[in-house]
Protein backbone atom coordinates (compact mmCIF):
# COMPACT_ATOMS: atom_id res chain seq x y z
CA UNK A 1 0.00 0.00 0.00
CA UNK A 2 3.00 2.25 0.44
CA UNK A 3 3.22 2.78 -3.29
CA UNK A 4 0.03 4.82 -3.21
CA UNK A 5 0.80 8.49 -2.81
CA UNK A 6 -1.11 10.54 -0.27
CA UNK A 7 -4.39 11.91 -1.48
CA UNK A 8 -3.24 15.52 -1.78
CA UNK A 9 -0.31 14.45 -3.92
CA UNK A 10 -2.57 12.81 -6.43
CA UNK A 11 -2.32 14.02 -9.96
CA UNK A 12 -3.99 12.19 -12.81
CA UNK A 13 -0.65 10.60 -13.62
CA UNK A 14 0.21 9.38 -10.14
CA UNK A 15 -3.37 8.32 -9.58
CA UNK A 16 -3.31 6.08 -12.60
CA UNK A 17 0.12 4.81 -11.70
CA UNK A 18 -1.07 3.87 -8.25
CA UNK A 19 -4.19 2.27 -9.65
CA UNK A 20 -2.29 0.22 -12.20
CA UNK A 21 0.25 -0.89 -9.62
CA UNK A 22 -2.60 -2.15 -7.49
CA UNK A 23 -4.25 -3.85 -10.38
CA UNK A 24 -1.30 -6.06 -11.17
CA UNK A 25 -2.52 -8.03 -8.20
CA UNK A 26 -5.85 -8.77 -9.80
CA UNK A 27 -6.34 -11.84 -11.92
CA UNK A 28 -6.15 -11.45 -15.68
CA UNK A 29 -9.71 -10.50 -16.70
CA UNK A 30 -9.98 -13.07 -19.49
CA UNK A 31 -8.76 -15.83 -17.22
CA UNK A 32 -11.14 -14.75 -14.47
CA UNK A 33 -13.95 -14.59 -17.03
CA UNK A 34 -13.10 -18.04 -18.31
CA UNK A 35 -13.18 -19.48 -14.79
CA UNK A 36 -16.44 -17.68 -14.08
CA UNK A 37 -17.88 -19.07 -17.32
CA UNK A 38 -16.85 -22.61 -16.38
CA UNK A 39 -18.39 -22.15 -12.94
CA UNK A 40 -21.61 -20.93 -14.52
CA UNK A 41 -21.60 -23.85 -16.95
CA UNK A 42 -21.08 -26.31 -14.11
CA UNK A 43 -23.86 -24.62 -12.15
CA UNK A 44 -26.29 -24.98 -15.04
CA UNK A 45 -25.21 -28.58 -15.67
CA UNK A 46 -25.67 -29.58 -12.05
CA UNK A 47 -28.64 -27.50 -10.97
CA UNK A 48 -30.38 -26.49 -14.21
CA UNK A 49 -30.25 -22.83 -13.21
CA UNK A 50 -27.72 -20.04 -13.29
CA UNK A 51 -26.08 -17.81 -10.73
CA UNK A 52 -27.80 -14.95 -8.98
CA UNK A 53 -27.61 -12.39 -6.22
CA UNK A 54 -30.57 -10.05 -5.88
CA UNK A 55 -32.91 -12.96 -5.11
CA UNK A 56 -31.11 -13.40 -1.81
CA UNK A 57 -31.80 -9.78 -0.90
CA UNK A 58 -35.45 -10.41 -1.70
CA UNK A 59 -35.51 -13.50 0.56
CA UNK A 60 -33.95 -11.44 3.32
CA UNK A 61 -36.48 -8.63 2.96
CA UNK A 62 -39.41 -11.04 2.92
CA UNK A 63 -38.12 -12.77 6.05
CA UNK A 64 -37.71 -9.43 7.78
CA UNK A 65 -41.21 -8.26 6.87
CA UNK A 66 -42.64 -11.63 7.92
CA UNK A 67 -41.03 -11.22 11.33
CA UNK A 68 -41.99 -7.60 11.85
CA UNK A 69 -45.44 -7.56 10.29
CA UNK A 70 -46.72 -11.11 9.71
CA UNK A 71 -50.26 -9.89 9.04
CA UNK A 72 -49.00 -7.71 6.22
CA UNK A 73 -47.31 -10.60 4.40
CA UNK A 74 -50.57 -12.50 4.47
CA UNK A 75 -52.51 -9.72 2.83
CA UNK A 76 -50.14 -7.89 0.45
CA UNK A 77 -50.08 -9.26 -3.08
CA UNK A 78 -46.28 -9.33 -3.52
CA UNK A 79 -45.70 -11.54 -0.48
CA UNK A 80 -48.66 -13.77 -1.27
CA UNK A 81 -47.34 -14.42 -4.76
CA UNK A 82 -43.91 -15.21 -3.39
CA UNK A 83 -45.44 -17.61 -0.88
CA UNK A 84 -47.33 -19.54 -3.53
CA UNK A 85 -44.25 -19.79 -5.72
CA UNK A 86 -41.86 -20.59 -2.87
CA UNK A 87 -43.51 -22.54 -0.08
CA UNK A 88 -41.41 -22.94 3.04
CA UNK A 89 -39.01 -20.52 4.64
CA UNK A 90 -37.78 -17.81 2.26
CA UNK A 91 -34.31 -18.24 3.75
CA UNK A 92 -34.18 -21.86 2.65
CA UNK A 93 -33.63 -20.79 -0.92
CA UNK A 94 -30.91 -21.64 -3.37
CA UNK A 95 -29.74 -18.05 -3.77
CA UNK A 96 -29.48 -17.42 -0.03
CA UNK A 97 -27.09 -20.36 0.28
CA UNK A 98 -25.22 -19.27 -2.82
CA UNK A 99 -24.79 -15.72 -1.54
CA UNK A 100 -23.60 -17.04 1.83
CA UNK A 101 -20.94 -18.81 -0.22
CA UNK A 102 -20.16 -15.64 -2.16
CA UNK A 103 -19.39 -13.84 1.10
CA UNK A 104 -17.06 -16.64 2.24
CA UNK A 105 -15.41 -16.93 -1.18
CA UNK A 106 -14.77 -13.20 -1.47
CA UNK A 107 -13.47 -13.13 2.08
CA UNK A 108 -11.04 -15.96 1.29
CA UNK A 109 -9.92 -14.18 -1.84
CA UNK A 110 -9.45 -10.91 0.01
CA UNK A 111 -7.51 -12.77 2.70
CA UNK A 112 -5.01 -14.40 0.36
CA UNK A 113 -4.62 -11.26 -1.74
CA UNK A 114 -4.26 -9.08 1.31
CA UNK A 115 -7.21 -6.84 0.57
CA UNK A 116 -9.17 -7.12 3.82
CA UNK A 117 -9.70 -3.64 5.11
CA UNK A 118 -12.59 -1.88 6.83
CA UNK A 119 -12.94 1.21 4.73
CA UNK A 120 -15.41 3.49 3.08
CA UNK A 121 -13.96 3.64 -0.37
CA UNK A 122 -14.36 6.99 -2.05
CA UNK A 123 -13.08 8.54 -5.21
CA UNK A 124 -10.55 11.25 -4.40
CA UNK A 125 -12.45 14.51 -4.09
CA UNK A 126 -15.75 12.89 -3.19
CA UNK A 127 -16.86 13.47 0.39
CA UNK A 128 -17.56 10.33 2.45
CA UNK A 129 -20.99 11.79 3.16
CA UNK A 130 -21.72 11.93 -0.54
CA UNK A 131 -20.45 8.38 -1.00
CA UNK A 132 -22.82 7.14 1.70
CA UNK A 133 -25.75 8.80 -0.02
CA UNK A 134 -24.80 7.55 -3.49
CA UNK A 135 -24.21 4.00 -2.23
CA UNK A 136 -27.59 3.98 -0.54
CA UNK A 137 -29.40 5.54 -3.50
CA UNK A 138 -27.63 3.28 -5.99
CA UNK A 139 -28.50 0.23 -3.93
CA UNK A 140 -32.10 1.33 -3.69
CA UNK A 141 -32.38 1.79 -7.43
CA UNK A 142 -30.66 -1.52 -8.12
CA UNK A 143 -32.83 -3.35 -5.61
CA UNK A 144 -35.97 -1.88 -7.09
CA UNK A 145 -34.86 -2.43 -10.69
CA UNK A 146 -33.85 -6.02 -10.06
CA UNK A 147 -37.35 -6.81 -8.82
CA UNK A 148 -38.98 -5.17 -11.81
CA UNK A 149 -36.50 -6.73 -14.23
CA UNK A 150 -36.69 -10.18 -12.59
CA UNK A 151 -33.01 -10.39 -11.80
CA UNK A 152 -29.83 -8.44 -11.65
CA UNK A 153 -26.51 -8.49 -13.46
CA UNK A 154 -25.90 -12.07 -12.30
CA UNK A 155 -29.31 -13.68 -12.49
CA UNK A 156 -30.76 -11.94 -15.52
CA UNK A 157 -27.84 -10.55 -17.51
CA UNK A 158 -25.05 -13.12 -17.07
CA UNK A 159 -27.08 -16.29 -16.56
CA UNK A 160 -29.66 -15.10 -19.08
CA UNK A 161 -26.94 -14.60 -21.67
CA UNK A 162 -25.53 -18.09 -21.05
CA UNK A 163 -28.89 -19.75 -21.74
CA UNK A 164 -29.60 -17.18 -24.48
CA UNK A 165 -32.80 -16.00 -22.84
CA UNK A 166 -34.35 -13.12 -24.79
CA UNK A 167 -35.48 -11.40 -21.60
CA UNK A 168 -32.07 -11.84 -19.97
CA UNK A 169 -30.28 -10.32 -22.94
CA UNK A 170 -32.73 -7.41 -23.13
CA UNK A 171 -32.18 -6.75 -19.42
CA UNK A 172 -28.42 -6.94 -19.92
CA UNK A 173 -28.53 -4.40 -22.74
CA UNK A 174 -30.80 -2.13 -20.71
CA UNK A 175 -28.50 -2.26 -17.65
CA UNK A 176 -25.32 -1.47 -19.55
CA UNK A 177 -27.00 0.86 -22.03
CA UNK A 178 -28.70 2.69 -19.20
CA UNK A 179 -25.48 2.97 -17.23
CA UNK A 180 -23.70 4.44 -20.27
CA UNK A 181 -26.57 6.83 -20.86
CA UNK A 182 -26.60 8.05 -17.28
CA UNK A 183 -22.81 8.00 -16.79
CA UNK A 184 -22.23 11.51 -18.05
CA UNK A 185 -24.54 13.00 -15.40
CA UNK A 186 -22.65 11.33 -12.59
CA UNK A 187 -19.10 11.78 -13.89
CA UNK A 188 -18.19 13.99 -10.93
CA UNK A 189 -18.74 11.04 -8.63
CA UNK A 190 -16.05 9.00 -10.33
CA UNK A 191 -13.80 11.19 -12.42
CA UNK A 192 -12.97 14.11 -10.17
CA UNK A 193 -9.25 13.63 -10.29
CA UNK A 194 -8.95 12.78 -13.90
CA UNK A 195 -10.47 15.96 -15.24
CA UNK B 1 -27.65 -36.22 -18.96
CA UNK B 2 -27.75 -32.89 -17.18
CA UNK B 3 -29.13 -31.06 -15.38
CA UNK B 4 -28.63 -33.34 -12.38
CA UNK B 5 -31.24 -31.57 -10.25
CA UNK B 6 -33.90 -32.63 -9.35
CA UNK B 7 -33.60 -36.37 -10.21
CA UNK B 8 -30.03 -37.13 -9.21
CA UNK B 9 -29.56 -34.40 -6.64
CA UNK B 10 -32.20 -33.70 -4.03
CA UNK B 11 -33.32 -30.42 -2.60
CA UNK B 12 -31.13 -30.45 0.51
CA UNK B 13 -27.95 -31.43 -1.30
CA UNK B 14 -28.71 -28.75 -3.88
CA UNK B 15 -28.51 -26.11 -1.15
CA UNK B 16 -25.13 -27.43 -0.03
CA UNK B 17 -23.98 -27.27 -3.65
CA UNK B 18 -25.32 -23.70 -3.88
CA UNK B 19 -23.08 -22.75 -0.98
CA UNK B 20 -19.97 -24.18 -2.64
CA UNK B 21 -20.84 -22.67 -6.01
CA UNK B 22 -21.22 -19.36 -4.18
CA UNK B 23 -17.72 -19.71 -2.72
CA UNK B 24 -16.34 -20.11 -6.23
CA UNK B 25 -18.43 -17.21 -7.50
CA UNK B 26 -17.34 -14.85 -4.73
CA UNK B 27 -13.72 -15.90 -5.00
CA UNK B 28 -13.54 -15.34 -8.76
CA UNK B 29 -15.34 -11.99 -8.62
CA UNK B 30 -13.04 -10.72 -5.89
CA UNK B 31 -9.91 -11.99 -7.64
CA UNK B 32 -11.06 -10.22 -10.81
CA UNK B 33 -11.25 -6.95 -8.94
CA UNK B 34 -15.02 -6.66 -8.67
CA UNK B 35 -14.84 -5.67 -5.04
CA UNK B 36 -14.13 -2.02 -5.73
CA UNK B 37 -16.67 0.36 -7.19
CA UNK B 38 -13.98 2.40 -8.95
CA UNK B 39 -13.02 -0.56 -11.08
CA UNK B 40 -16.62 -1.48 -11.76
CA UNK B 41 -17.75 1.89 -13.07
CA UNK B 42 -14.53 2.32 -15.05
CA UNK B 43 -16.40 0.57 -17.82
CA UNK B 44 -18.83 3.46 -18.16
CA UNK B 45 -16.12 6.13 -18.32
CA UNK B 46 -13.71 4.23 -20.50
CA UNK B 47 -10.78 4.05 -18.11
CA UNK B 48 -11.15 0.41 -17.09
CA UNK B 49 -12.94 -2.26 -19.09
CA UNK B 50 -12.20 -5.14 -16.72
CA UNK B 51 -15.89 -5.71 -16.06
CA UNK B 52 -16.68 -6.02 -19.74
CA UNK B 53 -13.81 -8.47 -20.25
CA UNK B 54 -14.72 -10.69 -17.34
CA UNK B 55 -18.46 -10.51 -17.93
CA UNK B 56 -18.43 -11.28 -21.64
CA UNK B 57 -15.71 -13.91 -21.41
CA UNK B 58 -17.80 -15.66 -18.76
CA UNK B 59 -20.96 -15.28 -20.83
CA UNK B 60 -19.55 -16.68 -24.06
CA UNK B 61 -17.67 -19.45 -22.24
CA UNK B 62 -20.84 -20.70 -20.58
CA UNK B 63 -22.94 -20.18 -23.70
CA UNK B 64 -20.56 -22.03 -26.02
CA UNK B 65 -20.20 -24.74 -23.41
CA UNK B 66 -23.95 -25.24 -23.33
CA UNK B 67 -24.22 -25.30 -27.13
CA UNK B 68 -21.50 -27.96 -27.33
CA UNK B 69 -22.96 -30.01 -24.48
CA UNK B 70 -26.43 -29.89 -26.02
CA UNK B 71 -25.02 -31.12 -29.31
CA UNK B 72 -23.56 -34.17 -27.64
CA UNK B 73 -26.75 -34.72 -25.63
CA UNK B 74 -24.90 -34.10 -22.37
CA UNK B 75 -27.52 -31.63 -21.23
CA UNK B 76 -31.20 -31.26 -21.94
CA UNK B 77 -31.66 -27.55 -22.49
CA UNK B 78 -35.43 -27.88 -22.33
CA UNK B 79 -35.00 -28.69 -18.63
CA UNK B 80 -32.79 -25.70 -17.94
CA UNK B 81 -34.33 -22.55 -16.50
CA UNK B 82 -34.65 -19.86 -19.13
CA UNK B 83 -35.49 -16.44 -17.74
CA UNK B 84 -38.95 -15.42 -18.95
CA UNK B 85 -39.29 -12.43 -21.22
CA UNK B 86 -41.54 -9.62 -20.13
CA UNK B 87 -40.48 -6.88 -22.50
CA UNK B 88 -41.30 -3.69 -20.62
CA UNK B 89 -40.28 -4.75 -17.16
CA UNK B 90 -36.98 -6.04 -18.62
CA UNK B 91 -36.27 -2.74 -20.36
CA UNK B 92 -37.40 -0.39 -17.59
CA UNK B 93 -36.03 -2.56 -14.78
CA UNK B 94 -32.73 -2.74 -16.66
CA UNK B 95 -32.53 1.02 -17.14
CA UNK B 96 -33.21 1.61 -13.45
CA UNK B 97 -30.48 -0.89 -12.59
CA UNK B 98 -28.14 0.93 -14.98
CA UNK B 99 -28.83 4.15 -13.15
CA UNK B 100 -28.24 2.40 -9.85
CA UNK B 101 -24.95 1.08 -11.22
CA UNK B 102 -23.44 4.49 -12.05
CA UNK B 103 -24.82 6.09 -8.90
CA UNK B 104 -23.93 3.34 -6.46
CA UNK B 105 -20.91 1.85 -8.16
CA UNK B 106 -21.94 -1.75 -7.54
CA UNK B 107 -24.39 -4.38 -8.63
CA UNK B 108 -25.81 -6.80 -6.07
CA UNK B 109 -23.32 -9.65 -6.62
CA UNK B 110 -20.30 -7.39 -6.54
CA UNK B 111 -21.59 -5.50 -3.51
CA UNK B 112 -21.60 -8.77 -1.57
CA UNK B 113 -17.97 -9.37 -2.58
CA UNK B 114 -16.92 -5.88 -1.61
CA UNK B 115 -18.79 -6.05 1.70
CA UNK B 116 -17.05 -9.34 2.47
CA UNK B 117 -13.65 -7.68 2.32
CA UNK B 118 -14.76 -4.79 4.49
CA UNK B 119 -16.01 -2.11 2.11
CA UNK B 120 -18.47 -0.03 4.12
CA UNK B 121 -19.89 1.61 0.98
CA UNK B 122 -20.83 -1.87 -0.25
CA UNK B 123 -22.66 -2.63 3.01
CA UNK B 124 -24.61 0.59 2.57
CA UNK B 125 -25.35 -0.39 -1.03
CA UNK B 126 -26.78 -3.73 0.18
CA UNK B 127 -28.92 -1.93 2.74
CA UNK B 128 -30.13 0.35 -0.05
CA UNK B 129 -30.85 -2.74 -2.15
CA UNK B 130 -33.02 -4.20 0.60
CA UNK B 131 -34.84 -0.90 0.82
CA UNK B 132 -35.39 -0.95 -2.94
CA UNK B 133 -36.88 -4.44 -2.77
CA UNK B 134 -39.14 -3.29 0.04
CA UNK B 135 -40.30 -0.28 -1.96
CA UNK B 136 -41.04 -2.55 -4.90
CA UNK B 137 -42.93 -4.99 -2.69
CA UNK B 138 -45.09 -2.27 -1.20
CA UNK B 139 -45.72 -0.58 -4.54
CA UNK B 140 -46.39 -3.93 -6.23
CA UNK B 141 -50.15 -3.51 -6.70
CA UNK B 142 -49.50 -0.34 -8.69
CA UNK B 143 -46.58 -1.85 -10.59
CA UNK B 144 -48.14 -5.22 -11.36
CA UNK B 145 -49.60 -4.26 -14.76
CA UNK B 146 -46.15 -3.08 -15.91
CA UNK B 147 -44.46 -6.08 -14.27
CA UNK B 148 -46.59 -8.53 -16.20
CA UNK B 149 -46.99 -6.64 -19.47
CA UNK B 150 -45.90 -7.95 -22.87
CA UNK B 151 -45.11 -11.53 -21.87
CA UNK B 152 -43.31 -13.40 -24.63
CA UNK B 153 -42.81 -16.67 -22.77
CA UNK B 154 -39.53 -18.31 -21.83
CA UNK B 155 -38.19 -17.58 -25.29
CA UNK B 156 -34.60 -17.76 -26.37
CA UNK B 157 -32.99 -14.96 -28.32
CA UNK B 158 -32.25 -16.92 -31.50
CA UNK B 159 -35.92 -17.94 -31.67
CA UNK B 160 -36.94 -14.31 -31.29
CA UNK B 161 -34.53 -13.34 -34.05
CA UNK B 162 -35.38 -16.34 -36.20
CA UNK B 163 -31.93 -17.85 -36.57
CA UNK B 164 -30.24 -21.02 -35.41
CA UNK B 165 -28.77 -21.31 -31.95
CA UNK B 166 -25.32 -21.97 -33.38
CA UNK B 167 -25.34 -18.95 -35.65
CA UNK B 168 -26.37 -16.65 -32.84
CA UNK B 169 -23.69 -18.13 -30.58
CA UNK B 170 -21.12 -17.44 -33.28
CA UNK B 171 -22.28 -13.85 -33.80
CA UNK B 172 -22.25 -13.16 -30.07
CA UNK B 173 -18.73 -14.57 -29.80
CA UNK B 174 -17.53 -12.35 -32.63
CA UNK B 175 -19.23 -9.36 -31.01
CA UNK B 176 -17.55 -10.05 -27.69
CA UNK B 177 -14.12 -10.43 -29.30
CA UNK B 178 -14.66 -7.23 -31.27
CA UNK B 179 -15.68 -5.42 -28.09
CA UNK B 180 -12.55 -6.66 -26.28
CA UNK B 181 -10.37 -5.36 -29.06
CA UNK B 182 -12.14 -2.00 -29.42
CA UNK B 183 -12.32 -1.30 -25.68
CA UNK B 184 -8.62 -2.03 -25.37
CA UNK B 185 -7.97 0.86 -27.76
CA UNK B 186 -10.48 3.16 -26.02
CA UNK B 187 -9.02 2.37 -22.62
CA UNK B 188 -5.53 3.25 -23.79
CA UNK B 189 -6.74 6.52 -25.24
CA UNK B 190 -8.69 7.56 -22.15
CA UNK B 191 -5.77 6.72 -19.90
CA UNK B 192 -3.36 8.59 -22.16
CA UNK B 193 -1.22 5.69 -23.18
CA UNK B 194 -1.42 3.78 -19.93
CA UNK B 195 -3.64 0.78 -19.76
CA UNK B 196 -5.11 -1.56 -17.22
CA UNK B 197 -4.87 -4.27 -19.82
CA UNK B 198 -2.27 -6.66 -18.47
CA UNK B 199 -2.87 -9.17 -21.25
CA UNK B 200 -0.07 -9.33 -23.75
CA UNK B 201 -0.93 -9.20 -27.41
CA UNK B 202 0.14 -12.81 -27.91
CA UNK B 203 -2.04 -14.11 -25.10
CA UNK B 204 -5.02 -12.10 -26.33
CA UNK B 205 -4.56 -13.32 -29.90
CA UNK B 206 -4.47 -16.96 -28.88
CA UNK B 207 -7.48 -16.41 -26.63
CA UNK B 208 -9.38 -14.79 -29.50
CA UNK B 209 -8.44 -17.56 -31.94
CA UNK B 210 -9.59 -20.31 -29.58
CA UNK B 211 -12.94 -18.63 -29.00
CA UNK B 212 -13.36 -17.89 -32.68
CA UNK B 213 -12.85 -21.57 -33.48
CA UNK B 214 -15.37 -22.55 -30.80
CA UNK B 215 -17.77 -19.96 -32.18
CA UNK B 216 -17.45 -21.30 -35.72
CA UNK B 217 -17.83 -24.84 -34.40
CA UNK B 218 -21.07 -23.77 -32.72
CA UNK B 219 -22.62 -23.08 -36.12
CA UNK B 220 -22.04 -26.68 -37.12
CA UNK B 221 -23.03 -28.19 -33.80
CA UNK B 222 -26.79 -27.94 -33.72
CA UNK B 223 -28.67 -28.97 -30.63
CA UNK B 224 -28.97 -32.73 -31.21
CA UNK B 225 -32.61 -32.71 -30.23
CA UNK B 226 -33.44 -29.85 -32.57
CA UNK B 227 -31.61 -31.38 -35.51
CA UNK B 228 -33.22 -34.79 -35.09
CA UNK B 229 -36.65 -33.24 -34.76
CA UNK B 230 -36.09 -31.18 -37.89
CA UNK B 231 -34.84 -34.25 -39.82
CA UNK B 232 -37.95 -36.02 -38.65
CA UNK B 233 -40.13 -33.51 -40.45
CA UNK B 234 -37.98 -33.60 -43.53
CA UNK B 235 -39.47 -36.18 -45.87
CA UNK B 236 -36.24 -36.72 -47.79
CA UNK B 237 -34.26 -37.54 -44.67
CA UNK B 238 -36.67 -40.35 -43.89
CA UNK B 239 -37.00 -41.59 -47.43
CA UNK B 240 -36.01 -45.18 -47.82
CA UNK B 241 -35.62 -45.89 -44.12
CA UNK B 242 -37.44 -49.10 -43.30
CA UNK B 243 -38.47 -50.36 -39.90
CA UNK B 244 -39.69 -53.78 -38.81
CA UNK B 245 -43.43 -53.94 -38.66
CA UNK B 246 -45.81 -55.69 -36.38
CA UNK B 247 -49.16 -56.64 -37.85
CA UNK B 248 -52.38 -55.60 -36.21
CA UNK B 249 -53.22 -59.23 -35.50
CA UNK B 250 -49.90 -59.86 -33.80
CA UNK B 251 -50.32 -56.77 -31.66
CA UNK B 252 -53.83 -57.88 -30.72
CA UNK B 253 -52.49 -61.26 -29.71
CA UNK B 254 -49.71 -59.78 -27.62
CA UNK B 255 -52.19 -57.47 -25.93
CA UNK B 256 -54.49 -60.32 -25.06
CA UNK B 257 -51.59 -62.37 -23.73
CA UNK B 258 -50.34 -59.37 -21.78
CA UNK B 259 -46.89 -59.90 -23.25
CA UNK B 260 -44.42 -58.01 -21.05
CA UNK B 261 -41.60 -58.26 -23.55
CA UNK B 262 -43.27 -55.59 -25.64
CA UNK B 263 -43.81 -52.00 -24.69
CA UNK B 264 -46.21 -49.80 -26.63
CA UNK B 265 -45.12 -46.18 -26.96
CA UNK B 266 -48.02 -44.00 -27.99
CA UNK B 267 -46.60 -41.00 -29.81
CA UNK B 268 -49.80 -39.02 -30.22
CA UNK B 269 -50.57 -35.89 -28.27
CA UNK B 270 -51.57 -36.03 -24.63
CA UNK B 271 -55.15 -35.11 -25.48
CA UNK B 272 -55.53 -37.87 -28.03
CA UNK B 273 -53.96 -40.32 -25.61
CA UNK B 274 -56.33 -39.28 -22.88
CA UNK B 275 -59.32 -39.95 -25.13
CA UNK B 276 -58.23 -43.39 -26.21
CA UNK B 277 -55.17 -45.58 -25.83
CA UNK B 278 -54.20 -49.20 -25.94
CA UNK B 279 -53.75 -51.10 -22.67
CA UNK B 280 -50.33 -50.52 -21.13
CA UNK B 281 -49.34 -47.94 -23.70
CA UNK B 282 -47.08 -45.17 -22.47
CA UNK B 283 -47.67 -41.74 -23.91
CA UNK B 284 -44.55 -39.98 -25.12
CA UNK B 285 -45.34 -37.31 -27.69
CA UNK B 286 -42.72 -37.20 -30.43
CA UNK B 287 -41.12 -33.93 -29.46
CA UNK B 288 -40.52 -35.29 -25.98
CA UNK B 289 -38.51 -38.38 -26.94
CA UNK B 290 -35.38 -36.44 -26.46
CA UNK B 291 -34.32 -35.23 -23.13
CA UNK B 292 -34.38 -36.20 -19.55
CA UNK B 293 -38.09 -36.06 -19.03
CA UNK B 294 -38.76 -39.42 -20.63
CA UNK B 295 -35.31 -40.96 -20.44
CA UNK B 296 -36.64 -43.53 -17.96
CA UNK B 297 -39.20 -44.85 -20.42
CA UNK B 298 -36.45 -45.80 -22.83
CA UNK B 299 -33.92 -47.07 -20.33
CA UNK B 300 -34.79 -50.78 -20.25
CA UNK B 301 -33.00 -52.29 -23.23
CA UNK B 302 -34.52 -55.78 -22.86
CA UNK B 303 -38.02 -54.93 -24.05
CA UNK B 304 -39.04 -54.39 -27.64
CA UNK B 305 -40.79 -51.12 -28.29
CA UNK B 306 -43.71 -50.70 -30.61
CA UNK B 307 -44.18 -47.14 -31.77
CA UNK B 308 -47.71 -46.27 -32.65
CA UNK B 309 -49.10 -43.09 -34.05
CA UNK B 310 -52.26 -41.87 -35.69
CA UNK B 311 -50.93 -42.87 -39.11
CA UNK B 312 -48.05 -44.53 -40.87
CA UNK B 313 -46.02 -41.32 -41.34
CA UNK B 314 -46.09 -40.48 -37.67
CA UNK B 315 -44.96 -43.99 -36.79
CA UNK B 316 -42.02 -43.79 -39.18
CA UNK B 317 -41.06 -40.44 -37.65
CA UNK B 318 -41.29 -41.89 -34.18
CA UNK B 319 -39.22 -44.93 -35.06
CA UNK B 320 -36.61 -42.69 -36.67
CA UNK B 321 -36.31 -40.51 -33.58
CA UNK B 322 -36.18 -43.67 -31.48
CA UNK B 323 -33.14 -44.94 -33.39
CA UNK B 324 -31.48 -41.59 -32.74
CA UNK B 325 -31.81 -42.01 -28.99
CA UNK B 326 -30.32 -45.47 -29.13
CA UNK B 327 -33.33 -47.75 -29.48
CA UNK B 328 -32.28 -50.71 -31.60
CA UNK B 329 -34.79 -52.09 -34.06
CA UNK B 330 -37.96 -50.22 -33.15
CA UNK B 331 -41.24 -51.75 -34.32
CA UNK B 332 -44.01 -49.87 -36.03
CA UNK B 333 -47.62 -50.93 -36.19
CA UNK B 334 -48.78 -51.82 -39.63
CA UNK B 335 -51.34 -49.28 -40.82
CA UNK B 336 -51.16 -47.24 -37.67
CA UNK B 337 -53.55 -47.02 -34.78
CA UNK B 338 -56.36 -46.06 -37.11
CA UNK B 339 -56.29 -49.44 -38.86
CA UNK B 340 -56.06 -51.26 -35.57
CA UNK B 341 -59.15 -49.50 -34.29
CA UNK B 342 -61.10 -50.12 -37.45
CA UNK B 343 -60.18 -53.69 -38.17
CA UNK B 344 -59.59 -55.20 -34.75
CA UNK B 345 -61.59 -53.29 -32.20
CA UNK B 346 -64.34 -52.34 -34.59
CA UNK B 347 -64.29 -55.71 -36.33
CA UNK B 348 -67.25 -56.10 -38.62
CA UNK B 349 -68.08 -59.57 -39.83
CA UNK B 350 -69.89 -58.43 -42.95
CA UNK B 351 -66.96 -56.34 -44.09
CA UNK B 352 -64.56 -59.15 -43.36
CA UNK B 353 -66.35 -61.34 -45.88
CA UNK B 354 -65.95 -58.65 -48.50
CA UNK B 355 -62.24 -58.41 -47.81
CA UNK B 356 -61.89 -62.12 -48.14
CA UNK B 357 -60.25 -62.85 -44.79
CA UNK B 358 -59.64 -66.44 -44.02
CA UNK B 359 -61.71 -68.17 -41.41
CA UNK B 360 -58.95 -68.32 -38.77
CA UNK B 361 -58.28 -64.60 -38.92
CA UNK B 362 -61.96 -63.92 -38.81
CA UNK B 363 -62.40 -66.00 -35.67
CA UNK B 364 -59.38 -64.44 -34.04
CA UNK B 365 -60.51 -60.91 -34.77
CA UNK B 366 -63.97 -61.63 -33.49
CA UNK B 367 -62.48 -62.74 -30.22
CA UNK B 368 -60.09 -59.78 -30.09
CA UNK B 369 -62.92 -57.35 -30.77
CA UNK B 370 -64.69 -58.57 -27.68
CA UNK B 371 -61.64 -58.89 -25.41
CA UNK B 372 -59.55 -55.84 -26.18
CA UNK B 373 -62.21 -53.24 -25.29
CA UNK B 374 -62.42 -54.92 -21.89
CA UNK B 375 -58.65 -54.61 -21.48
CA UNK B 376 -58.81 -50.97 -22.53
CA UNK B 377 -61.54 -50.30 -20.00
CA UNK B 378 -59.57 -52.07 -17.26
CA UNK B 379 -56.47 -50.07 -18.11
CA UNK B 380 -58.46 -46.87 -17.97
CA UNK B 381 -59.82 -47.78 -14.54
CA UNK B 382 -56.31 -48.41 -13.24
CA UNK B 383 -55.34 -44.99 -14.50
CA UNK B 384 -52.27 -44.11 -16.47
CA UNK B 385 -49.08 -43.84 -14.46
CA UNK B 386 -48.77 -40.20 -13.54
CA UNK B 387 -45.55 -38.61 -14.59
CA UNK B 388 -44.57 -35.81 -12.29
CA UNK B 389 -42.08 -33.54 -13.95
CA UNK B 390 -40.39 -31.17 -11.63
CA UNK B 391 -38.79 -28.27 -13.37
CA UNK B 392 -36.03 -26.26 -11.88
CA UNK B 393 -36.89 -22.84 -10.59
CA UNK B 394 -34.36 -20.14 -11.13
CA UNK B 395 -33.91 -16.45 -11.50
CA UNK B 396 -32.99 -13.77 -9.11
Amino acid sequence: MSIIPKRDQLTPKTFLKAESDMETKYMNPYLAGFFLGLLLLATIYITGRGLGASGAVKSGVITAVETVAPAHTNSAEFYKEYKTEHPGSPLKSWLVFEVAGVLIGALLSGLISNRLNFTLETTPGVQPKIRIVTALAGGLLFGFGSQLGRGCTSGAALSGMAVLSTGGIITMMAIFGGAYGFAWFFRKLWLKNQE
Amino acid sequence: MGPLVPELIGEELNLVIAFFIGIGFGFILEQAGFSTSKKLVGLFYGYDFTVLRVFFTAGITAMLGLVIMAHFSLIDLSMVYVNPTFLWSAVIGGLIMGLGFVVGGFCPGTSFCAAAIGKIDALIFIAGGALGVLVFAEAYPALEPLYKAEFWGNVRIFETLGMSQGLFAFLLTVMALGAFYATGIIEKKVNKGETNEATTRRVFTSFAVVFLILGIAAIFLPDKRESVLSDMNNKEALDGIEFSRISIDELALRLMNNDKKYQIIDTRSEQEYALFHLPGAINVPLEKFYGKENAKVFRDKSVKRIFIGANKEDEIKAAYVATQIGIKDPLVLEGGLQKFREEIIGFDKAEAVNKGLNADTERFRLKAASLIPVLIEKDKQAGAPKKVIKKVMGGC
